[in-house]
């Protein structure tokens, strides 16, 4: 193992590099660009035997993934925003073909108008496609991930693609140590490509006709099976990888602080380890808070949040993304998880569009929420925006 | 090298009772694909009639290996086999067999970044001048003042001169083909198969449904299409471009069948023969195509420069 400096992007380039994958088709957008930038360079100068497609759009490069794929090649492609939008179609055909492809996504705002700061709104978007979506706090996880995401994806046991989420600029473009293992002991640790079904003149199998509406639908129903047995997957995944390599993360759901807590921070992404921050000072000023940092956004870590959240006094969600009409995604899926218990909750909407949250920030939401909680009793909010400062009145005429 | 047809596969390779429509160019077609190239193939099938053709799973109605893909990404999707299959060492011919809509519509910007990059695989246009697998809608690549259910009155718009825009994409080899004439069909497959880079067979398919005529008919109005000038026969190779053999005596007009017995035979052309400005500029487009042809053969590739 050595330990480079590496921003986000990079791991992940050298993650792709250790998983000895064999075609990349990418198309550039901010902030993704660097990652497929290292890999080019890496084919160019052969560290990496792979075949790079310089394809013409991200529709394009997702299905030049899934074709290479089909044809029993391990595959990447990477994007963003705008350009993950593009991909949705192709997201779909993917997982409903129960190929194993892993992409990352340096998740990013949506425009209108143009912004190329981080937001969850771009991978949010995909939650219904099939996929396995993991999202990274750390560069090191981001690194982390992909890895484990070719050995998750290729288990016959789940057999659907995966994303791996890094924050657009604050993972993807800083520099922080991370440590690569060698590639002898990657190859001890990942086996071969594994996959249902490879297209060859040989094998002739047939992809993606008509069938018949039963089938259809028994096809839907192995998708929902393959996230349910995932979740075991992705779990010895991480218990394996910490055997081999140092590091685990506590499987779907990494929890701080939360086994003791009154109340529980619901996060995921860059901005938990402020969240970790927070429930620090937290914890300082007397209030027995936690960290719950979603990992794996699908499968949903059910089982796992409601073992660690039933209990508690208030639960207290961070979305960085918006169902228009309804509320911050993870609150209604952590909401949906907790139905039935005595938990109070809350449901807060902030940092769109890359705009800054801080630890005190989260710690002054989550003080408001114990405030009400110990006033009330049971509460249940499940949108509150936290408006940028400038415009705090605002929120006040429109009542969110 | 001539093809002969005692030479041929006998084996079947649309099956029988498939899906395909009485009379349908398709299964013509996909059967040359398969004489001509034998088992060393893997079909990439956007979106249409042929992904309708071959029924329902777990069978299929065509023996042919097939990634069956979202409309606008054939070609991507066969680049992303074949450089699987390049990585792997394996020598198979990646075809894409796609409709009009397919190529000159919806998948026209990942075919043109196939061709751009020249990517290793054989792209064919099932060219049958409207979206038949929806119903008969226009197409980029249905002809001037033909009935579409879009166009109750006749296109008023000429169809897209594809294969000239791919001669401008400096691709290898480009052709075009029809399913009136399998030899000629053949041959060209075999000759594309042999050239590694990108390479676009634009496939006449007239469609009995579509374009309203006798489905016995289908042979039969395909080659009146090369015998009346309206869809001639030639290749570009390596920056030479040549008519084929069978479209060599229709460059002087005189020798060419009349329009109208190619017309009439097709429902969809009510409005063109109702109408002499609408036969005008049927007229007018292929004249067109007649002096792309004529400058390819007298500058070659400068033409385009």
């Amino acid at each position: 193992m050595t330990m480079k400096a590496l921003t986000g992007n990079h791991a992940v380039s050298e993650a792709v590099k250790l998983a000895r994958v064999e075609v990349i088709a990418a198309y550039p957008i901010t902030p993704q660009t660097t990652m497929v930038e290292k890999l080019a360079e890496m084919v160019d100068k052969g560290e990496l035997e792979a075949k790079m497609i310089r394809v013409e759009s991200e529709h394009s490069a997702l299905a030049a993934t899934l074709g290479a794929a089909a044809a029993g090649a391990r595959a990447f492609t990477a994007t963003s925003s705008h350009g993950l939008l593009y991909m949705h179609e192709v997201l779909w055909w993917t997982a409903g073909a129960r190929i194993p492809v892993v992409m990352a996504v340096a998740a990013r705002a949506i425009g209108p108008p143009w912004n190329i700061h981080v937001e969850h709104s771009d991978v949010m978007d995909q939650r219904d496609t099939g996929w396995i979506i993991s999202v990274a706090q750390e560069n090191q996880e981001a690194f982390d991930l992909t890895l484990q995401a070719f050995r998750i994806s290729e288990d016959p046991r789940v057999y659907l693609p995966m994303i791996v989420t890094l924050d657009g600029f604050i993972l993807s473009h800083t520099v922080a140590p991370v440590d690569i293992p060698s590639q002898e002991e990657v190859d001890n640790w990942l086996p071969p490509r594994r996959q249902p079904y490879v297209i060859t003149p040989e094998s002739n199998v047939v992809m993606g006709n008509i069938a018949s509406d039963e089938d259809y639908f028994m096809m839907r129903y192995s998708i929902q099976a393959a996230m349910k047995a995932a979740k075991q997957v992705i779990s010895e995944v991480d218990l394996e990888y910490g055997k081999a390599f140092g590091r685990s993360y506590g499987g779907l759901v990494e929890c701080y602080r939360c086994d003791d807590a009154d109340y529980v921070i619901v996060i995921t992404g860059s901005w938990a380890g402020d969240a970790k921050k927070a429930a620090d000072m937290l914890r300082d000023k007397g209030v027995r808070a936690g960290v719950a940092r979603i990992r794996f956004v699908r499968p949903w870590p059910e089982e796992d949040l409601r073992d660690k959240l039933s209990n508690k006094k208030g639960v207290i969600v961070f979305d960085r993304s918006v169902s228009f009409g309804s509320y911050g995604q993870l609150f209604s899926d952590t909401a949906a998880t907790l139905y039935g218990t005595k938990v109070s909750m809350r449901g807060v909407i902030a940092g769109l569009g890359g705009v800054d949250v801080r630890p005190d920030d989260i710690m002054s939401e989550v003080m408001d929420f114990v405030g009400r909680v110990e006033e009330v009793g049971l509460v249940y909010e499940p949108q509150r925006w936290m408006l940028p400062k400038k415009y705090a009145q605002v929120g006040k005429e429109v009542g969110l | 090298m001539p093809i002969r047809l005692a030479d041929l596969p006998r084996r079947r390779y649309g099956m029988p009772g498939n899906a395909a429509c009485p009379g349908c160019p398709e299964t013509m077609g996909l059967r040359y694909v398969k004489m001509a190239l034998g088992d060393n193939v893997v079909l990439v099938i956007p979106a249409g009639c042929s992904s309708v053709i071959q029924g329902i799973v777990p069978k299929s109605g065509i023996n042919f290996p097939v990634l069956n893909i979202v409309f606008a990404s054939a070609a991507s999707s066969a680049a992303g086999m074949e450089a699987a299959f390049e990585m792997m060492g394996k020598n198979y011919n990646v075809v894409v067999w796609a409709g009009d809509g397919g190529t000159a519509d919806i998948g026209f910007q990942s075919m043109s970044g196939a061709a751009e990059r020249n990517d290793n695989i054989i792209y064919i246009c099932v060219d049958n001048e409207a979206y038949m697998n929806t119903g008969i809608q226009r197409s980029g690549l249905t002809p001037y003042g033909a009935w579409t259910t879009t166009t109750y009155a006749g296109k008023t718009e000429k169809k897209k001169p594809l294969p000239f825009i791919m001669i401008a994409h400096n691709v290898p080899y480009v052709a075009t083909a029809s399913v009136g004439y399998p030899q000629d069909f053949i041959e060209k497959l075999r000759k594309a198969a042999s050239i590694k880079g990108f390479k676009y067979i634009h496939l006449h398919a007239p469609c009995p449904i579509g374009w309203r005529f006798d489905p016995g008919l289908t042979a039969k109005i395909a080659q009146l299409a090369v015998q009346t000038g309206v869809f001639p026969l030639f290749e570009y190779e390596n920056g030479k471009f040549r008519l084929s053999s069978y479209s060599g005596m229709y460059r002087n007009p005189q020798k060419r069948a009349p329009l109208a017995e190619y017309l009439k035979l097709q429902g969809r052309f009510q409005p063109v023969l109702k109408d002499p400005e609408k036969l005008k500029g049927l007229q007018e487009e292929i004249d067109a195509m007649w002096r792309w042809i004529e400058m390819l053969e007298k500058y070659g590739p400068q033409a385009l420069k």
